[in-house]
């Protein structure tokens, strides 16, 4: 049997010993008690334990976008930024609309990390994200996916997102979907308003993420199927989730930090890198997402991990791609939110872990015994620049690029094996 | 303490809102000056030789282009054209790498026009020498907002304060729009609007202008209109109903004219469509401004390029 214990951790104000026996969490104890005479002991010298981490959207970029990130590099990007386990959009080249596709995406997950974090697929709900086919829905499940989504491609036809909903419901599979009125948000760069207008850059009104999650919330409604929403990026889109959740009503919904922590303004000066679908909004609706987020509404963060080469990048902000990277920084930024009274670290272990595990049934580390030994020390007193160098991403195309960040992944265990 | 002398410190001019009245004077001065070489027989002076301009033009345009190039020369500096078609762009090269390029050949000034708002910005942002913003999308167009305010300026002198400015037109599209806000609210013009709502940027509420949706509520106290270029696809996007509609309520025609304050003026930025944003009989007659502007405009843009090109690293002048 193999055992060892990591003693003298912090775990939601306590400090805690954690004993591993064969991958799997044997116990929990106050820190000072007694192990077996051949238990291993690591000290963690009073940082902060954290179970790891689920990141249910991130981009990839393999097969097909190689340059930008690969499984191998994005799963580097996870582990050190705390997450265990990643969810990656299908939006690939090929799309991953196949089980070659699915299995491909596995098997450069196992060879690169045998011990994880694990990578979980989320299968086309269209075929070639195209809007017009359902995909193999049945054989993407059998093969791992975890979820059906068209993010990156939102789905225009209003029957064919109820099919899908629909067909994914038989199999126990939840759909994501990036909310976005494809007219309203034609060949937007940035949140319509003040700024858009002044910098003579097409802007996207914010009602173009409402409109399209009142759509899909009434027919969750109507054909009492579940539903998730991505990346809500506004206080209207989670005000109308609020009131379809009250109403019983099968939607989570999701956001990301750079939600949490910018504004629109950051687009001024047409900074490329901070071009993003759904763009940044305004001051009141980040200040309206901490609250959703607070409360429940918002059930859990995910990074929209969306690497891009930095030549891609440095272009005029009409022309340059969307997103930013996010796994090497979102437990530095979110735990932000725990210094500055916003959330509580239970929080964020809800957040970040309880509650995706719950939606895409996955598995999870409650530091119960028998749960997977998937955990990580989290020193929150570190600081790092964010740097190219220091980014295990591919790809440095963050908003935060320059700025220094307090606190650092400093050790993650996966099954009871330490990655690093 | 004696005041430091005043001197032009901008390296590049992006837009308007970087400069102060006083460099909006002097640089309307240098102008005035330099209009009376344009008028002589013998229309050059050699303070420019020897300085290199290129002329990147990304995006199609006759009378700005040719308007620099002729600056360029008026002042002995060599200009040097450049298109989109037929330049590497059309390849595939990024802008980053074009500017890069164009920057080896050692310019003192590349005056940039490009189809997206920011482009100016961004070459500014990575070369050593001036940038001037022949127009960034939607964004500005400095140039044409100083020779709209050169043409006032000859017209009204230096009595900016309390006139009011009418812009009719597409607004939502128009960087001359933008930037002719920009300034001449800074100069104490009060600036009026009319236009369809589609036509309007977001956030319009916070600029410093009045708002009209019709010509006839719109002209009454106003002292110079300034009718905007309608584009053709505004209609394809579902802007507007047709063009028939649209010159039926905004086409500035004679009567409108008799609604504004006497001695009204009417400007254009060009190239103007006539019977859909200004009637014939308009165009043609002693209150157009339109062929002023563009005279004024040789001068205002060699104005610039001598700013700019005899501008020293501390911001006094060579």
């Amino acid at each position: 049997m193999s055992r060892f214990a990591v003693i003298n951790a912090r775990y939601l104000g306590s400090s805690v010993d954690v004993l591993v026996e064969d991958g799997r969490v044997a116990a929990m104890t106050p820190h000072g008690g007694t192990f077996p005479a051949d238990t291993k002991l690591l000290d963690a010298g009073g940082q902060i334990l954290f179970p790891s981490f689920i990141d249910a959207h991130t981009h990839l970029r393999e097969p097909g976008f190689e340059w930008k990130e690969d499984i191998a590099s994005g799963l580097s990007a996870a582990v050190h930024g705390g997450f265990g386990a990643v969810m990656c959009m299908a939006n690939t080249s090929p799309v991953n609309d196949e089980a070659g596709i699915t299995r491909l995406i596995l098997e450069r997950g196992r060879a690169a990390f045998p011990h994880g974090p694990r990578v979980y697929p989320i299968g086309a709900a269209t075929v070639g994200l195209k809007g017009t086919t359902l995909a193999p829905l049945a054989e993407l499940a059998d093969c791992g996916c975890v979820a059906f989504s068209n993010d990156g491609v939102p789905i225009e036809s209003t029957e064919m997102l109820r099919r899908v909903m629909e067909y994914a419901a038989d199999l126990d599979r939840i759909v994501i979907d990036h909310c976005e009125d494809p007219w309203l948000a034609k060949g937007s760069c940035m949140n319509e308003g003040r700024i858009s207008g002044r910098l003579g850059l097409r802007g996207q009104p914010d009602v173009a993420e409402t409109i399209q999650a009142m759509r899909d919330m009434a027919l969750a409604e109507y054909l009492d199927v579940p539903v998730h929403i991505a990346h809500v990026s506004c206080a209207r889109t989670a005000d109308a989730i609020r009131a379809a959740k009250k109403r019983g009503v099968r939607v989570t919904a999701e956001t990301c930090p750079h939600y949490l922590f910018l504004d629109e303004s950051v687009l001024d000066g047409y900074n490329m890198f901070a071009k993003i679908n759904p763009p940044l909004r305004t001051p009141a609706d980040r200040e309206a997402l901490r609250e959703a987020v607070q409360d429940g509404t918002l059930d859990i963060l995910v990074t929209d991990h969306s690497p891009h080469a930095r030549h891609e990048k440095e272009v005029p902000v009409a022309e340059a791609p969307n997103g930013f990277t996010g796994m090497d920084l979102a437990l530095a930024l979110t735990y932000g939110l725990v210094r500055d009274g916003t959330l509580k670290e239970e929080d964020l272990i809800r957040l970040w872990c309880i509650r995706p595990s719950e939606i895409f049934k996955l598995p999870v580390n409650r530091f119960v015994p028998g749960d997977p030994a998937d955990f990580f020390l989290f020193n929150p007193s570190l600081t790092w620049e964010v740097t190219k160098e220091n980014l295990y991403s591919k790809s440095w195309n963050t908003p935060w690029l320059g700025q220094t960040l307090s606190g650092r992944v400093t050790a993650h265990w996966l099954g009871g094996h330490q990655i690093f | 303490m004696p005041q430091e002398p005043y001197s032009w410190r901008h390296k590049d001019l992006l837009d308007v809102d970087q400069l102060s009245r006083e460099d909006v004077f002097h640089l309307l001065n240098t102008a005035a000056s330099f209009h009376e070489i344009n008028l002589r027989p013998v229309k050059k002076a050699p303070v420019l030789k020897g300085k290199s301009i290129i002329l990147f033009f990304a995006e199609d345009s006759t009378r700005t282009k040719t308007s620099f190039d002729i600056a360029g020369k008026r002042l002995s500096a060599d200009t040097f054209g450049l298109s989109k078609s037929g330049s590497s762009m059309q390849k595939g090269e990024s802008l980053k790498d074009t500017s890069l390029t164009l920057e080896a050949m050692h310019p003192d000034i590349i005056v940039i026009r490009h189809n997206c708002s920011g482009a100016a910005k961004f070459l500014a942002d990575r070369l050593n020498c001036s940038i001037v913003n022949a127009g960034d999308g939607w964004h500005a167009h400095p140039t044409q907002a100083l020779l709209d305010c050169f043409t006032l300026y000859r017209h009204w002198g230096d009595a900016f304060a309390g006139k009011t400015v009418l812009i009719v037109g597409d607004c939502a599209h128009s960087r001359v729009f933008r930037s002719n806000v920009q300034l001449l609210s800074s100069l104490g013009v009060n600036v009026r609007v009319c236009a369809p709502r589609t036509l309007l940027p977001a956030g319009l509420s916070q600029w410093p202008i009045e708002v009209f949706h019709n010509l006839d509520d719109a002209l009454p106290g106003v002292d110079i209109v300034m009718c905007l270029r309608l584009q053709l696809e505004r209609m394809a996007a579902g802007l507007l109903p047709d063009m028939r509609e649209y010159s039926a309520r905004y086409c500035l025609n004679p009567r409108h004219l008799e609604l504004a304050n006497p001695g009204v003026k009417v400007m254009h930025p060009g190239p103007i469509m006539r019977g859909t944003d200004v009637s014939a009989q308009i165009a043609d007659s002693p209150e157009s401004l339109i062929l002023t502007q563009v005279e004024s405009g040789v001068a205002v843009r060699m104005a610039v390029l001598f700013l700019l090109a005899t501008r020293t690293e501390n911001g006094g002048r060579a």
